[in-house]
């Protein structure tokens, strides 16, 4: 851990994203300007700080890699910052255009799609930042919240690494003293095998989580996979649970293949 | 306008490259290039790479809509959503019980509240006000930044309420909500709309007095309009021309093309640009504001319906003080209930849904099968239906600026321009499935 600079130097990086995770900046209200006290922003196209080659000490990077020219935009950013943290479920797996990857469908939709083809430039398949450079840290997140932000910053501030909370959703929602929807209401919540992070949101809605920080440690998908079955999930409906926010996560992506592999017709997907 | 530069030497020739313009949420940029007193090229580049968020959703079940079509946009969520309820439960031929509807419009205030809010104060102010971003800005102009922070944290708040979380909320489901905030919430929530209430009307009259462009043009307005309300979630599909249809019309009267600079549909009505957004809701919705508001917004001096695209920061701050006004109706009467939400019985039908996104009109259709999986979708979102617009409006905005401008003025004038529209390019990239369901 090499100590930052006495007010270090951020930037705040897009690829192919909804926004929702620089919004966790901008969301920051009084305590945005006390940031920028701690910290210079240097490059933010949505706030309006357009310097893009400028050195850093940490840049944030929201969003997949989906083009040739992002590709070659990754590499500059890394290679002017000290640190890089990935915000968010695209940049850190791929998100959710990396459904796009499953069916390699890519071409086929685009060339039917456009008329002209060869101006379309983006790659077969959308990948997580570190598919292409090295990520220092990652803040899982679908959006990430400001709490993981500000944490994360005061951690390198203070010359420390960031805690990597990869606890489960489920002891969040104990700690809470949540009543467990999947035990009471027979809901597949993919809780146990979600990383923290949220807070709890959907069970404390009532509702089962569906995965949008991605997976936890050691996620058992397997018995899982075998629970919602026994609550009448049927193998296609097992597999969406599955691939959805997070369909590139190695741990996610495998189960949810996995449950596909076994839909032996029993609903159509046409 | 000077007209002297006509009597000049027509030699001077200018490109004006913006590569990535700031202050707008995604990724676009613009190409111009001047020949003496002619534009010669003029492209509003949306270079955000496709999503192709329509493909996702086939094969999905509808409960799972919601969540996805969320992620089109970080600022907009709750719109994406809410039009996907209002189509699907169209679809399964469901009729909304009045709480889910009344909550549904407060839940949406929240969104132009905190939109409204990010979009005066964070993205646009700073070109009134002579800065690059409103962390230059907050310097010299503390109480503008802190009070723009503190309504885009009120709706923020309304929207945790019942989402858990402002960007992608979790609460809303086909059917309701999975969850109804407590009394004591809605009540505290009141306190701060009320006090909101006030500096929301200020902010009204201190806009009025910027020095906003005098720049008259002559366009189409499209926007909702509904029986006694200002439109956020139900009426009529409307335009200044005098159309007047439903949702599932649209198709007979908009169409969409493709140009090889962007990856966003262009959206034309009868085969022209159209105008969506606050100004085209407030100049088609002037007597369905409250009382109090419209003389507040009488008293600016500024007369609407407005032909001056720059005025739309003003609708703005009038929708911000409207969201206030119906946040503290909508609070004042709350019940709490046992029945977020109703239960839904999917079945093989069409549904249509058009809400009134920050941004604009935001149209969806749907196509489910018996099981309530997708079929197909389509979205149609404000930027794209916008983009159109804005090209038009910086032909002929520049020339009515001057051309003969410094090339650092040009350049500001057409970002200002940009701006005003609030353009969300990620949500307009995603539209990609549109001419595949044409070829069919």
């Amino acid at each position: 851990m090499i100590n930052l600079e006495k007010r270090p130097r951020i930037a705040v990086h897009k690829f192919s994203s909804c926004d929702g995770c620089q919004l966790a900046f901008l969301n920051l209200g009084g305590d945005l300007l006390e940031l920028t006290k701690r910290v210079e922003i240097m490059h933010f196209l949505e706030a309006g700080l357009d310097d893009p080659e400028a050195k850093v000490d940490i840049a944030f990077v929201e969003g997949s890699l989906s083009t040739q020219d992002e590709i070659e935009r990754i590499h500059k950013v890394r290679e002017s910052s000290r640190y890089m943290i990935t915000i968010g479920a695209c940049a850190t797996a791929g998100g959710l255009q990396a459904l796009r990857n499953l069916d390699n469908q890519h071409e086929q939709w685009r060339d039917a799609i456009y008329a002209k083809p060869e101006f379309i430039k983006t790659l077969n398949h959308a990948r997580p930042i570190a598919d292409e450079v090295r990520v220092d840290f990652e803040l899982w997140g679908c959006p990430i919240n400001s709490r993981q932000l500000l944490a994360a910053v005061n951690s390198l501030l203070f010359g420390v690494p960031p805690i990597d909370d990869r606890d489960k959703v489920c002891l969040e929602c104990k700690r809470q003293q949540r009543v467990c929807v999947m035990v009471t209401e027979d809901k597949p919540c993919l809780g146990p095998v979600t990383r923290t992070g949220c807070g709890a949101l959907c069970p404390s809605f009532g509702r089962d989580c569906y995965g949008c920080y991605g997976p936890a440690d050691n996620p058992n998908t397997a018995s899982l996979s075998g629970r919602f079955a026994g609550l009448g999930l049927l193998p296609g409906a097992i597999a969406r649970r599955f691939l959805l926010i997070n369909s590139a996560a190695p741990a996610f992506h495998d189960a949810g293949l996995i449950a596909r592999s076994s839909d032996t017709g029993g609903e159509s997907h046409d | 306008m000077t007209d002297s530069h006509q009597d000049q030497p027509t030699s001077r020739r200018i490109r004006i490259d913006v590569p990535a313009l700031t202050r707008v949420e995604g990724e676009g940029s613009l190409k111009l290039a001047i020949d003496g007193n002619q534009i010669k090229q003029l492209q509003l580049s949306i270079f955000e790479p496709p999503r192709y968020f329509e493909k996702f959703l086939e094969g999905r079940e509808y409960q799972e809509v919601p969540d996805i079509v969320a992620r089109i946009c970080g600022i907009c969520p709750v719109a994406y959503q809410m039009t996907a309820v209002q189509a699907l439960e169209q679809a399964f031929g469901h009729t909304p019980s009045s709480w889910v509807a009344r909550m549904r419009r407060l839940f949406y205030c929240g969104e132009w509240l905190q939109s409204h809010a990010l979009h005066i104060h964070l993205l646009a102010l700073p070109d009134y006000l002579g800065f690059d971003s409103a962390i230059g800005m907050a310097a010299k102009h503390p109480e503008a930044v802190q009070r723009g922070l503190a309504l885009q944290a009120l709706g923020n708040s309304i929207i945790r309420l019942f989402g858990g979380r402002s960007v992608h909320p979790v609460g809303a489901c086909v059917g309701g909500f999975h969850h109804a905030p407590a009394p004591a919430e809605i009540s505290t929530l009141h306190t701060r709309l009320q006090e909101a209430q006030e500096y929301a009307a200020e902010l009204t009259r201190w806009c009025a007095l910027l020095p906003l462009p005098e720049d008259e043009d002559d366009f189409i307005s499209v926007a909702l309009r509904a029986d006694t309300e200002y439109p956020f979630y139900r009426g009529a599909l409307v335009s200044s021309d005098g159309l007047a249809i439903d949702a599932a019309q649209w198709d007979s009267h908009f169409r969409e093309e493709h140009t090889p600079h962007s990856t966003a549909l262009w959206s034309l009505y009868a085969g022209k640009p159209y105008l969506v957004g606050p100004l085209a809701r407030l100049n088609l919705n002037l007597d369905r504001l409250p009382k109090r508001i419209r003389t507040n917004l009488e008293s600016t001096g500024i007369g609407f319906p407005s032909r001056n695209m720059f005025h739309s920061m003003l609708a703005r701050a009038v929708e911000i003080e409207l969201a206030i006004h119906d946040a503290l109706e909508l609070t004042s009467t709350y019940e709490p209930t046992a029945h977020p939400f109703d239960p839904v019985t999917p079945r093989a039908g069409i549904g249509f849904g058009a809400t009134e996104a920050p941004r604009g009109l935001l149209w969806h259709r749907y196509e489910t099968d018996t099981e309530g999986l997708i079929k197909s979708a389509r979205i149609v979102p404000p930027t794209s239906q916008n983009q159109a617009r804005i090209e038009q409006d910086l032909q002929r905005s520049l020339q009515s600026f001057g051309l003969d401008h410094s090339d650092e003025e040009l350049r500001l004038h057409c970002e200002k321009v940009i701006r005003n529209y609030d353009p969300c390019i990620s949500c307009a990239t995603h539209f990609l499935t549109l001419d595949l369901e044409r070829r069919r």
